[in-house]
């Protein structure tokens, strides 16, 4: 099972890291390091840290040509595309897969896996990529510099880059040009208490029911439950980010 | 041996040295034009997309900033190593190091998607990330090899220069271990999560930097009318082959690491085989002008004592430098990720699976060369201003 090459290695980010930040410690007084003290709590203010929010798909109820789901979200969070798919923001995305041996096929949706240990947050320079004590990783849009670091670093291409001036926005997302996107778990729901994401809705009334949301900290919930009592995956969790959404039947 | 003396460069007429300054103002002048153009619409007029997210000027700025740190080399070795035949040169490689370091972060700072945030990255920094770390390390560089410079030039805080020279050398390999491990901690990607990236960029420095720095400096004897001996040429060429000789080595070793890899087998036979124009960069313009054409001229006995033949290698390891990195940094984003390992992706909504294509556009093509512009006036200004270079470099 060891996909060795593959993992994040570590001790080796913490030898280079620590080498560069021995270089770095010499000329700068640590008083400057403590003006880094912590951005995410404010911006978290609102989130419970007893709560971690997370989603659950079940690739079998996911429907050939539904795009429920994929409406819903652009719908309340105000995205429109400009007709050039290369650079139009996507905040989830069908994906359809067959399996090379079996030729089993099936169909997901994907979208920021809101990870425990988000590599967006570890390589934003400014902070703006930040996890609420919540689990919910956002993008603080006033302090985004655009530098697309965490599209890189994203494993699951969850990002997008505004590449164009933005026009009648949602209020339920305040989105901007030159800066970085991506699936918030529709956080203006969670923060008003309405506890079930726009693609869950849209999915459920379409009678596929492939989206459960819910609190992967609270035994009672039905996403803990149903995670408890099947056998869910992780996309990628050969790169141990814990994420915050998971799949079922895939 | 004689004393040295230093004096400001004229570049034969004034006429000559303003219309050059000109020249390079206009370039600037049509980048910053470019800059505001893609500001201005937004970047879906570059040719960069949701998934190739760093373009050509990416590709520029990395390869100047690399260059910068290598441009230091002959200062790093005239003073800490004490090789007196490099020792006039230092105050040289000081102000080419800060001009292309300058021209790199130009560039970079433009292609931000809101370069008039640049305050919040200067106050604002997550320790953890690499990219804030380089903030600092660029910024530090500046002010050490200005301090650095200032003690080759003033002869009252001379008795410092070694010392300097130690910092600013820990400080350049910090610096580009820094822009080297910007990919080496891109555990998602197959083309990037390597540990050998970042000595790799190191070496790259060294050859690039030198590369350009013994280009400028022919240039810059032919336009002010001054002796440059063969003697300290031939030495400068034989170092320029050990360090492309190097980055051969490296390129040789990344590539067999990966190919020892199975689950990297994808990229490699991308970049090595069926990569398209990937794959022509790395043959044609990696490994074939940057290094079997340039270590040809250095060592092949007929080109001995040929300025013309140490100038092209010159250019020729700095082709093919560029190239490196636009593999590296754009070959590595168009090979898709392996999100669902053992399956096929049948249909995605947003290119999973693909191979994505990018087509610079001729604005990020032209903020790139401004980027270069910048260095060169730079340069040109400094060695007019301070006494730079010294008067006769005859054997
Ligand atoms: S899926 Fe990507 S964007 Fe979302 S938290 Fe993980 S790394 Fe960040
Ligand atoms: S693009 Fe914005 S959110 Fe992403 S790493 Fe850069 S500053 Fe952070």
């Amino acid at each position: 099972m060891s996909n060795k090459c593959d993992q994040p290695n570590m001790d080796r980010r913490k030898m280079i890291g620590g080498a560069i930040a021995a270089t770095g410690a010499m000329t700068i007084a640590p008083g400057v390091i403590l003006h880094a003290a912590s951005v995410s709590d404010e911006a978290s203010s609102g989130a419970d840290a007893k709560h971690r929010w997370g989603m659950l798909i079940d690739s079998n109820k996911c429907a050939d040509g539904c795009s429920a789901c994929v409406d819903a979200c652009n719908t309340e969070h105000g995205l429109k595309g400009h007709g050039r798919p290369a650079t139009d923001a996507v905040w989830i995305r069908p994906v359809k897969l067959k399996d090379k041996q079996t030729g089993r096929e099936n169909r997901l949706v994907m979208m920021c896996q809101h990870c425990e240990h988000p590599p967006c947050v570890d390589v934003c320079p400014t902070n703006a990529s930040f996890k609420r004590v919540d689990g919910i990783v956002l993008v603080d849009r006033h302090r985004c510099i655009g530098c697309r670091y965490c599209m890189m670093a994203c494993p699951y291409k969850a990002r997008s880059f505004i590449h164009e001036a933005l026009t009648e926005q949602s209020v339920n997302a305040p989105r901007g040009k030159g800066c970085v996107e991506s699936c918030t778990l529709c956080v203006h729901r969670v923060d008003d208490g309405v506890m079930q994401t726009a693609c869950q809705e849209a999915c459920a009334e379409e009678g596929h029911a492939a989206i459960l949301f819910g609190d992967l900290n609270d035994p009672n919930s039905e996403i803990s439950k149903t995670l408890k009592s099947t056998n869910s995956v992780q996309i990628r969790a050969d790169l141990e980010l814990n994420t915050g959404v998971r799949y079922l039947n895939l | 041996m004689s004393k040295m003396y230093y004096r400001e460069l004229y570049c034969g007429t004034p006429a000559r040295y303003w219309s050059g300054l000109a020249l390079l103002g206009v370039i600037i002048a049509i980048g910053l034009g470019a800059a505001y153009y893609m500001e201005h619409n937004g970047h879906w007029v570059t040719g960069m997309s949701n998934q190739i997210v760093w373009g050509l000027p990416h590709v520029f700025a990395i390869f100047l900033i690399v260059a910068a740190s290598g441009a230091l080399n002959v200062a790093s070795i005239g003073s800490v190593f004490g090789g007196p035949l490099y020792k006039p040169l230092g105050r040289y490689s000081g102000l080419l190091a800060i001009g292309l370091l300058a021209g790199g972060l130009m560039v970079l700072v433009l292609d931000l998607g809101r370069p008039d945030r640049l305050i919040v990255a200067m106050t604002e920094y997550n320790f953890k990330s690499i990219f804030a770390w380089n903030v600092i390390l660029y910024t530090g560089f500046f002010a050490i090899v200005g301090i650095y410079l200032w003690t080759m030039i003033d002869r009252s805080v001379n008795k410092y220069n070694r010392t300097v020279g130690f910092a600013a050398f820990f400080w350049r390999i910090a610096l580009t271990t820094g822009t080297g491990s910007i990919f080496g901690f891109l555990v998602a990607r197959e083309a990037y999560d390597a540990a050998i990236m970042a000595p790799m960029f190191v070496i790259m420095s060294f050859s690039y930097g030198l590369a350009f720095f013994i280009i400028t400096l022919i240039a810059a004897y032919i336009w002010g009318d001054r002796e440059l001996g063969d003697f300290r040429l031939t030495k400068l060429k034989n170092l320029l082959g050990v360090f492309v000789g190097a980055v051969f080595y490296f390129t040789l070793a990344y590539n067999l690491t990966n190919l020892y890899i199975t689950q990297h087998h994808g990229i490699e036979r991308f970049i090595l085989l069926d990569g398209g124009v990937y794959t022509q960069m790395f043959w044609i313009g990696q490994i074939f002008i940057g290094s079997i054409i340039p270590l040809f001229l250095i060592y092949s006995p007929a080109f001995e004592k040929s300025r013309w033949a140490i100038a092209a290698a010159s250019v020729a390891v700095l082709i093919g430098g560029f190239f490196q990195i636009y593999v590296i940094v754009i070959g590595g984003q168009a090979y898709p990720m392996n999100l669902f390992p053992g399956k096929e992706v049948v249909e995605s909504g947003f290119y999973d699976g693909q191979v994505m294509s990018y087509v610079p556009t001729l604005p990020e093509a032209a903020l790139g060369v401004a980027g270069i512009a910048v260095a060169l006036t730079m340069v040109a200004v400094g060695a007019r201003v301070f006494k730079v270079f010294p008067e006769t470099l005859e054997d």
